[in-house]
C-alpha cells in the first residue's frame, strides 16, 4: 500500500476547495460590481437632493419687480451646496426669453425643457464633470408671466468620494464575509473528508488474511465502495474456505485408501501362492477404481466449488443436461463396475426446460445422480427433464427402493456413510448435488414413486411453462389460439 | 428696475478690447498702483499681484527672496476689481502672460476665480495644515488674520465718544446736531472689492447694517476709495471716524493721532486669499513664496506688519487688541461668498449703497 501505483489524481478535498473559491471570488466580483453601482446611485441620489433643494432656495426668492423678474440670491442655498465643500458651483437663473437673469454666463447644459418638473443632466462645467438641475417656476403677474428657470450644477467630487466610500466600506465588509467563509468551508472539507480518511487508515491497518468484512457505517458514498470491497473480500473468503477444505477432504480421505492400497500391494509382494496372489491382485485392483471414483468425485466436487463463485450463469436447457448425461457418461464402465445392465432411458418431451445456471455444474450434479442411482439403485434406469410449475426438473429415476428414511435426511454431508455404501464411497455424490443445487436456489429431493426411487434436482425455471411450451411450438405467446 | 447687465462682463469686454488694441502691458501699467522687484537680476522672477498695499507686505517678501535667494519676484499693487478682472482676463485667454500669484483681500472673488476653474492646486504640509475654513479645494488659501476696525482721530473725539461698538456709533449719530455729520468715511463699495466684501459680511451678520446704512445716509458718511486715503484723512481731522477699515493698515501707519477699535459687538475678521493661477509660467516659485508665507517666519513678518493680527487673548500682548470671546467673525473661505459675487445680489446692493450716499 505505501507504493504508489500512478501519480494520484487530485484529492477531492482539493476539488471541492477550487469549486467553493471560485465560487466565491465569482460572487465576490459579482457583489464588488453591485456595491460600485449602488454607491453610486446612492451618492447620486443623495447630492441630487442637495441640488434640488438649492435650486428650490433660489427660485423662491424670484420676485417680480416693476414687472422684470429679479432674484435676491440666498446664502442658505449655497451652504446647502457647500454640504459638498470640495466642488464647483455653476448657476443661471434664465427668463420666459431664456436671457440670463443672473448666473454664469458660461454655457450651462439645459436639460429637457419641462414646464413643471424638475429635471437633472449631466455635463461639464469648466473642464470638469458637473451635474445639472433645472427647476422652472411659473409667474402669472399682471405685469409679467412666463416660465422661470433655475439651473443649478456642481461638480463630482463628493459623489464619487461617497460612492468610493460606500464601495469601500462593502469591500471590506465583503472581504472579511470572504475570509470567514472560507475557513469556515476548509473546516467542512475536512469534516465531510474525515471517513475516507478512516476508512483508508483502517484498510492499510488490516491485516492482509483478514477477510472479515469492514465497518459499513460510513455516508452514503463511500459505503458504495466499503460495500463493493466487502462483497470482493467475501468472494475471497469462500474461495479460500473452499480451498482449504479441499485440501483437507483430499488429505483425510486419500491417506486411508492410499494406505490400504500400500498394505495390499505388500502383502501381494509377500505372498507365495499364486492363486491367493491373483485375489489380491483382483482386490487391489478394485481398491484402486474405487479410488479412481473418488478423486474423480472430489475433482468434480471442487470443480462445482469454485464455479459456484465465479462461473457466470447462462439459460441452460436441462434436456440437454439429461442427454448430454447419459452420451458422456462412461456407462459401460459402470455397468461392468457395478456388474449392470448399461441400458438407460431418456424421458424428455418438447418443451424446453430452461434454468439460468451453469451447463457445466450441471452436468456434474447430473453425473453424480446418474452414478449414484448405478451404485446404489435397481434397473430400470432413467433420466428425465420436464418443468413442473415455476420449478425446472431434473431427475434419475431407479427401479429401487431408495434410499433409507435416516440417510435422506442427511444428505449433502460431507463423508456420509451410509450402511449399505460399499468401502470405497466417499459419499460425496450427493453433497455435490446438493452443492449444486444451492448455488442456482434450488433444492434436492427423494420421492418414491410407483416405477420406482427417484433423486430430482429441482431449480427456478428460467421461462414460464406458457412461455417454453410457445417456444416449444416456434409461435409468439401473444398471437396463441388466434392463429 | 431695470435689469443689469453683469459688471464683469462689461469690464471684461472692454478689458479684451483694450488687450488687442494695447497690449496687456499699457493695461497693466494703467492698472497698478505701485510696484517693485525683490531679489537678484538673474533670478527667475515670480509675478506677483496684490492688494496689499507694497510698504505692509513688502517685508515678507524680502524675507521671501533673502531665503530663496534663486528666486526673485515681482510686487504689482492693484486694486481688488481690477485685479479680479485682470486675472479672469488671463484665464480665459488661452496663452499669454500670466501673474504666478495673486494676492487679494477681496476673497470672494478668490473664490468666484477658483469656481470658474481659474486656479492651479497646489498642496503641501503647509496648506494642508491650514484650518479648513480657511481654504477651498486646495485652490486658494488664507494667508493672513487682519479685523475691520473702526479708526477715529484722537484729537477729534473725546474718549468718552469713543464708540466701542456699531450700537454706540449709531448713538453717536442719532443726535440732529451731531457733530460727527458728514465726518465719518468709510469705503467705497463700488471702487474697492474689500469694502463690497466688509458691506456683505455686514448685511449677513447683524441687524445692525440696515440702522447704520440709514445712518450713514441721514448724517452724509463720506465713501473713500482706498485704505490710506481714509486713514489719512482720519489722521488729518478732516473725518473724525471711519468704519470698516483694515487693522492691518492702521497698524502700519502708526499714527498717533488716529485711534483704533475693535468693535465689541462682533469683530470681521478677514484672510487674504492666495491663489495660484492656472498655467502660469512659475507656478513652483509661486507654491514656493505660498509655503512661505504661510510658515513660522512668514508668517512672523507678517505679523510685524499687522497682517497677522493677533486677536484674542490667548496669546495676549496687545491687552488693547483684545476683543470679546465669541465677538470674532472670521469670513470664511467657501463657496458661500460666491452669493457676493452674484450679478443680481450686487447689483441690488450697490443700488441701496448708492441712495445712502447720493450727495
Amino acid at each position: 500500500m505505501s507504493a504508489p501505483l500512478s501519480a494520484p489524481q487530485r484529492s477531492l478535498a482539493a476539488r471541492v476547495a477550487t469549486g467553493v473559491l471560485g465560487l466565491l471570488a465569482a460572487g465576490g466580483v459579482i457583489v464588488a460590481i453591485a456595491a460600485f453601482a449602488y454607491g453610486r446611485q446612492a451618492a447620486r441620489e443623495a447630492y441630487d437632493r442637495l441640488l434640488l433643494g438649492a435650486a428650490g432656495d433660489i427660485a423662491e426668492t424670484v420676485s417680480i419687480i416693476d414687472g422684470a423678474p429679479s432674484v435676491d440670491l440666498p446664502v442658505s442655498a449655497f451652504q446647502l451646496l457647500a454640504l459638498a465643500p470640495q466642488d464647483r458651483i455653476a448657476y443661471a437663473v434664465r427668463g420666459s426669453d431664456g436671457g440670463l437673469i443672473t448666473g454664469y454666463t458660461l454655457d450651462l447644459p439645459q436639460a429637457a425643457h419641462s414646464a413643471t418638473q424638475a429635471s437633472f443632466t449631466d455635463g461639464w462645467f469648466g473642464a470638469e464633470r458637473a451635474r445639472f438641475v433645472t427647476l422652472p417656476r411659473r409667474f402669472a403677474e399682471r405685469d409679467f408671466s412666463g416660465t422661470i428657470r433655475v439651473t443649478v450644477g456642481q461638480t463630482l467630487r463628493a459623489r464619487n468620494a461617497m460612492a468610493l466610500d460606500l464601495t469601500r466600506d462593502a469591500l471590506i465588509a465583503l472581504t472579511v464575509a470572504g475570509v470567514a467563509m472560507v475557513l469556515l468551508a476548509s473546516l467542512v472539507i475536512a469534516q465531510a473528508m474525515r471517513p475516507l480518511a478512516r476508512l483508508a487508515e483502517g484498510l492499510e491497518a488490516r491485516d492482509p488474511y483478514d477477510l472479515t468484512p469492514m465497518d459499513d457505517h460510513v455516508p452514503t458514498e463511500a459505503a458504495v465502495m466499503v460495500s463493493a470491497m466487502n462483497g470482493f473480500m467475501r468472494r475471497l473468503d469462500r474461495q479460500f474456505d473452499a480451498m482449504r477444505n479441499l485440501i483437507s477432504d483430499t488429505a483425510h480421505q486419500l491417506r486411508t485408501p492410499v494406505a490400504a492400497l500400500r498394505v495390499q500391494a505388500e502383502l501381494i509382494a509377500e505372498e507365495p501362492d499364486a492363486d491367493k496372489r491373483g485375489v489380491m491382485i483382483e482386490r487391489l485392483l478394485k481398491r484402486s477404481r474405487g479410488l479412481g471414483t473418488l478423486l474423480d468425485q472430489m475433482l468434480s466436487r471442487a470443480l462445482v466449488m469454485h464455479r459456484t463463485e465465479s462461473a457466470p450463469r447462462h439459460i441452460v436447457d436441462l434436456r440437454d443436461v439429461a442427454l448430454d448425461v447419459i452420451e458422456e457418461t462412461d456407462l459401460d464402465l459402470l455397468s461392468q463396475e457395478f456388474s449392470r445392465d448399461s441400458d438407460v432411458k431418456l424421458v424428455i418431451g418438447d418443451t424446453p426446460v430452461c434454468v439460468r445456471a451453469d451447463a457445466l455444474m450441471l452436468g456434474e450434479a447430473a453425473k453424480n445422480l446418474l452414478i449414484n442411482a448405478f451404485k446404489h439403485g435397481a434397473p430400470p434406469l432413467r433420466v428425465g427433464a420436464e418443468l413442473r410449475g415455476a420449478q425446472a426438473v431434473l431427475w434419475v429415476e431407479d427401479g429401487g427402493q431408495g434410499l433409507p428414511e435416516a440417510v435422506r435426511g442427511q444428505i449433502g454431508a460431507r463423508f456420509t456413510r451410509t450402511a449399505a455404501s460399499r468401502g470405497d464411497s466417499a459419499g460425496l455424490g450427493l453433497s455435490i448435488v446438493q452443492a449444486v443445487a444451492r448455488a442456482f436456489d434450488g433444492d434436492v429431493q427423494f420421492d418414491q414413486t410407483p416405477t420406482g426411487f427417484r433423486a430430482s434436482l429441482t431449480l427456478p425455471a428460467a421461462l414460464s411453462p406458457a412461455l417454453a411450451e410457445a417456444v416449444a411450438l416456434g409461435r409468439s405467446p401473444t398471437r396463441g389460439d388466434t392463429a | 428696475m431695470k435689469r443689469l447687465i453683469a459688471p464683469t462682463a462689461a469690464i471684461l469686454a472692454t478689458a479684451l478690447a483694450a488687450m488687442f488694441a494695447a497690449g496687456l502691458t499699457g493695461q497693466q501699467a494703467m492698472a497698478q498702483e505701485a510696484s517693485a522687484r525683490f531679489g537678484a537680476k538673474d533670478a527667475p522672477e515670480i509675478r506677483l499681484r496684490s492688494t496689499t498695499d507694497l510698504d505692509v507686505l513688502g517685508p515678507a517678501i524680502a524675507a521671501f527672496v533673502a531665503q530663496h535667494p534663486d528666486w526673485a519676484v515681482q510686487f504689482d499693487q492693484w486694486g481688488s476689481n481690477l485685479l479680479y478682472d485682470q486675472t479672469l482676463l488671463e484665464c480665459i485667454a488661452e496663452s499669454g502672460p500670466k501673474a504666478d500669484a495673486v494676492i487679494s483681500s477681496a476673497v470672494h472673488q478668490m473664490v468666484d476665480l477658483v469656481n470658474r476653474g481659474c486656479a492651479g492646486t497646489y498642496r503641501s504640509d503647509r496648506t494642508a495644515a491650514l484650518s479648513p475654513s480657511l481654504q477651498w479645494r486646495d485652490e486658494v488659501w488664507g494667508i493672513t488674520r487682519e479685523a475691520a476696525v473702526m479708526i477715529y482721530n484722537r484729537a477729534g473725539v473725546p474718549e468718552a465718544d469713543v464708540p466701542h461698538t456699531r450700537f454706540a456709533l449709531l448713538d453717536l449719530l442719532r443726535p440732529e446736531a451731531s457733530p460727527y455729520r458728514g465726518r465719518v468715511s468709510t469705503y467705497d463699495i463700488e471702487q474697492s472689492g474689500l469694502g463690497y466684501l466688509f458691506a456683505y459680511a455686514d448685511s449677513l451678520e447683524a441687524s445692525t447694517f440696515g440702522a447704520l446704512m440709514e445712518s450713514f445716509a441721514r448724517t452724509g458718511a463720506v465713501a473713500t476709495c482706498c485704505s490710506s486715503e481714509i486713514i489719512e484723512s482720519v489722521a488729518s481731522g478732516d473725518m473724525l471716524i471711519a468704519y470698516n477699515i483694515l487693522g492691518s493698515y492702521a497698524q502700519s501707519h502708526a499714527d498717533p493721532r488716529v485711534g483704533i477699535v475693535w468693535p465689541e459687538d462682533y469683530t470681521l475678521v478677514l484672510s487674504r486669499g492666495f491663489l495660484l493661477p492656472k498655467g502660469s509660467a512659475q507656478a513652483e516659485g509661486g507654491a514656493l513664496l505660498l509655503d512661505f508665507l504661510l510658515s513660522g517666519q512668514g508668517q512672523r513678518v507678517m505679523a510685524q506688519s499687522g497682517l497677522v493680527a493677533t486677536l484674542d487673548d490667548t496669546e495676549g500682548s496687545n491687552t488693547e487688541a483684545l476683543v470679546p470671546a465669541g465677538a470674532l467673525r472670521p469670513i470664511r473661505i467657501e463657496p458661500t461668498l460666491l452669493v457676493a459675487r452674484d450679478a443680481e445680489k450686487r447689483a441690488r446692493f450697490l443700488a441701496r449703497w448708492r441712495e445712502v450716499f447720493a450727495r
